[in-house]
């Protein structure tokens, strides 16, 4: 049969922000793909040549919108390590706290993404609501919504609000109930499974090789995760376990996801019962020595974030590199593509939770 | 019009009648005020039946994007209001702009706009795509989505809450009852 | 005290750096070394030998990063490398200087390919050609920009 290129993109329910993939079908079997990428491209590491240290910590919460929070503390954690600056027990824990609960916004707001994808619409109302409930804890915390402004070179913003660790508590004991309720939608939906079963399949060694990272990589049976190799933060602290499927599927990848939100909650419970009143931040210093260079990773939602920046000897970055992880994850969606139907590509880009905002930069 | 074809109405041919006596019709009603009087009547029903199918494109383009998902989800449940996204921009009448657009996007938005079918209306959500937002001195980005569109409502915010969205389809609502878009019969 | 991040039968930093300072003694200089960080300055001949003997006896297997650096006063260009071994859980950073007015380095994709896209990026925005880069073509700026935006003598501002 004669093969032809087909678009999917930019304008199409599959792709949750904006590219475009461009696959080549046989009947309806892939043979190619190609994604293209850069109709989110604003030039993001440019402007932040031109902008002061502070006015990039809402910047980068724009970065990734589904985990503004996850971004903008990488940012400061890149500027500490580049200051060399300690910041306190206490903001470490906030940080840990928060960044946890985002893990798990954006986790909800993925699993929603997939259910539309997967014509089951139950399962983007389920996630969205209970989504509300951590963008509250949020917003009680720090005002807004989605991008936060919330954590600072050298510590937080603000101590937490009255009532933290109650309503964390509560909406915490309520989530891990609705958990097992979206696991009892999908796992036990025949259709759910038909569809994420033995589809995408990455092996291993072309993850890592491919520069796969995340709950993506961890899919595949690697056991890797920053937060507890190379740890930041309070991860070493806390009690919790890296979560690995062998099975190299998209439904592998759907299972990572949904362990580790699981042991969000857990680690978030640890947080709380631990943190001790005291200092959240301390004064940075206003300006970077020139050419003196800095970085850092982290586990983000979708992978390892990384920051690399050059002082400029003012109060401005001479150079400030992002690494995005799905950057390199849609990279690697031709080794998951070819091979599969047509109509598996929203269970299998679906899988890897798209975020086009870091994505272009 | 020449009405004075009356007598040879009988020795015209078929269409030649047609546009004649539509003719006719028009302008009879136009001069004894019965075309303002059915415009008057059937207007608020048009306009009623307009405003509550404006249906949004489901078109996410950055962070506005997630409240645009938030604002039809469980807790603001936007469909109640008629806001139900459907993904062929043939089928929808308003285009939501939810981020900031580029170079590369430009041409590919222009091309939704008009492949949207009459009446439409552009909204644009949130800072970027009303003015570039932070944004602002970046080499790739439009500053304005109504540099190449005309926009008819602008939500601010960076992101707008839902709230904020949902009160801009409102917003919308009046407008298009302002404009009495569905003139019956129109000139 | 026991060294967080360090594999049970890893190696640390400091070992590695021994390892490579004495694999390539002239083209490599190591500047620092920790138990999970590695900081290396590359002569550009000796990237890709260094990068595959990192990749086959050293258990490097991911590349964190590649970019791009324009040093417009010193007339030179950097590309920094970050590549992590997941085995022994040390994070190498290699950087590589080139010549402003003709930035040409290797390419390490044919080891990795995860370091696709970051060269091609790095062209996109630097203009440093990868020799050996299956696919060097804009990335993120549309077909036909003419101009290499993130280099520091292109100023940003209103274009579009």
């Amino acid at each position: 049969m004669a093969e032809m290129w087909l678009n999917m993109g930019p304008q199409h329910p599959m792709t949750h922000g904006l590219w475009n993939l461009r696959v080549k079908v046989d009947g309806e079997t892939m043979t190619e793909a190609e994604p293209v990428i850069g109709y989110l491209h604003r030039g993001w590491e440019k402007i932040t040549e031109n902008r002061k240290f502070t006015q990039i910590i809402p910047m980068a919460d724009r970065l990734c919108y589904g985990a503004s929070m996850s971004w903008s503390h990488l940012y400061c954690l890149t500027m500490e390590n580049l200051m060399e600056v300690e910041v306190p027990e206490r903001a470490k824990w906030i940080r840990t706290i928060v960044l946890e609960a985002q893990r798990i916004g954006s986790h909800l707001m993925w699993l929603a993404a997939l259910g539309t994808d997967l014509g089951s619409y139950t399962v983007f109302l389920y996630p969205v609501r209970e989504r509300e409930l951590f963008l509250d804890l949020m917003q009680n915390l720090c005002g807004a919504r989605m991008t936060y402004n919330y954590p600072r070179i050298g510590g937080v913003r603000n101590d937490v609000p009255a009532n933290f660790e109650r309503d964390f508590t509560r909406v915490l004991n309520h989530f891990e109930k609705r958990l097992t309720d979206y696991e009892a939608l999908c796992d036990q939906s025949t259709i759910f499974r038909m569809r994420m079963e033995d589809v995408g399949y990455l092996s291993a060694e072309k993850a890592k090789n491919l520069g796969v990272t995340g709950p993506n990589l961890r899919g595949s049976g690697v056991d890797y995760d920053v937060r507890r190799d190379d740890p930041y933060e309070m991860y070493d602290q806390v009690d919790w376990k890296v979560c690995v499927e062998k099975t190299c599927d998209a439904y592998a990848r759907y299972r990572v996801k949904m362990d580790e939100m699981r042991e969000s909650c857990n680690i978030i419970r640890q947080c709380i019962k631990r943190m001790k009143p005291g200092a959240i931040r301390v004064k940075p210093p206003r300006t970077a020595p020139k050419g003196k260079t800095g970085w850092a990773h982290v586990e983000d939602p979708r992978g390892e974030g990384f920051m690399y920046v050059i002082g400029n000897g003012d109060d401005r970055p001479y150079r400030l590199k992002v690494r995005s992880p799905i950057f390199v994850t849609v990279s690697a969606a031709p080794e998951m593509l070819v091979g599969y139907k047509i109509a598996d590509v929203p269970a299998i880009m679906g899988s890897v939770d798209m975020c086009l905002g870091e994505t272009d930069r | 019009m020449d009405l004075r074809l009356a007598p040879h109405a009988v020795a015209m041919s078929s269409s030649e009648f047609l546009s004649w006596s539509g003719e006719v019709m028009d302008q009879l009603m136009k001069y004894t005020g019965a075309k303002k009087a059915v415009d008057r009547l059937t207007a608020p029903i048009w306009s009623w039946a307009i405003r509550n199918a404006t249906v949004p494109l489901h078109f996410g383009i950055a962070c506005c994007a997630l409240e645009m998902a938030a604002a039809s989800g469980p807790r603001f449940d936007a469909e109640r209001l008629g806001m139900i996204y459907r993904s062929s921009p043939r089928q929808t009448e308003v285009l939501l702009v939810n981020g900031w657009v580029t170079a590369k996007l430009r041409p590919d938005l222009r091309r939704l706009y008009e492949q949207m079918a009459e009446p439409r209306w552009v909204i644009a959500m949130g800072e970027c795509a009303i003015s570039g937002g932070p944004w602002y001195d970046s080499h790739n980005t439009v500053q304005g989505v109504d540099t190449f569109i005309p926009v008819d409502v602008y939500i601010p915010g960076c992101p707008p809450r839902p709230e904020a969205m949902i009160d801009g389809f409102m917003k919308l609502h009046k407008k298009i009852t302002k404009e009495m878009k569905g003139t019956f019969l129109n000139d | 005290m026991e060294r967080i991040g360090l594999a049970p039968g890893g190696k640390t930093g400091e070992v590695l750096a021994q390892d490579i300072a004495q694999k390539f003694p002239q083209l490599v200089t190591i500047t620092k070394a920790t138990h999970n960080r590695l900081y290396a300055k590359v002569d550009k001949a000796a990237l890709v030998p260094l990068c595959s003997y990192m990749k086959d006896n050293l258990d490097f297997e991911h590349v964190t990063c590649v970019g791009g650096v324009d040093w417009l006063e010193e007339k030179k260009m950097q590309v920094v490398y970050h590549i992590t071994s997941y085995a022994n859980k040390v994070t190498a950073e290699l950087v590589v200087d080139l010549p402003r007015d003709q930035p040409e380095v290797d390419s390490i994709t044919p080891l990795w390919g995860g370091a696709n896209w970051h060269e091609r990026e790095t062209w996109d925005m630097f203009g440093i050609v990868f020799v050996g880069h299956p696919k060097l073509e804009r990335l993120l700026n549309p077909a036909g920009t003419e101009v290499f935006p993130f280099r520091k003598d292109f100023v940003s501002g209103r274009r579009v």
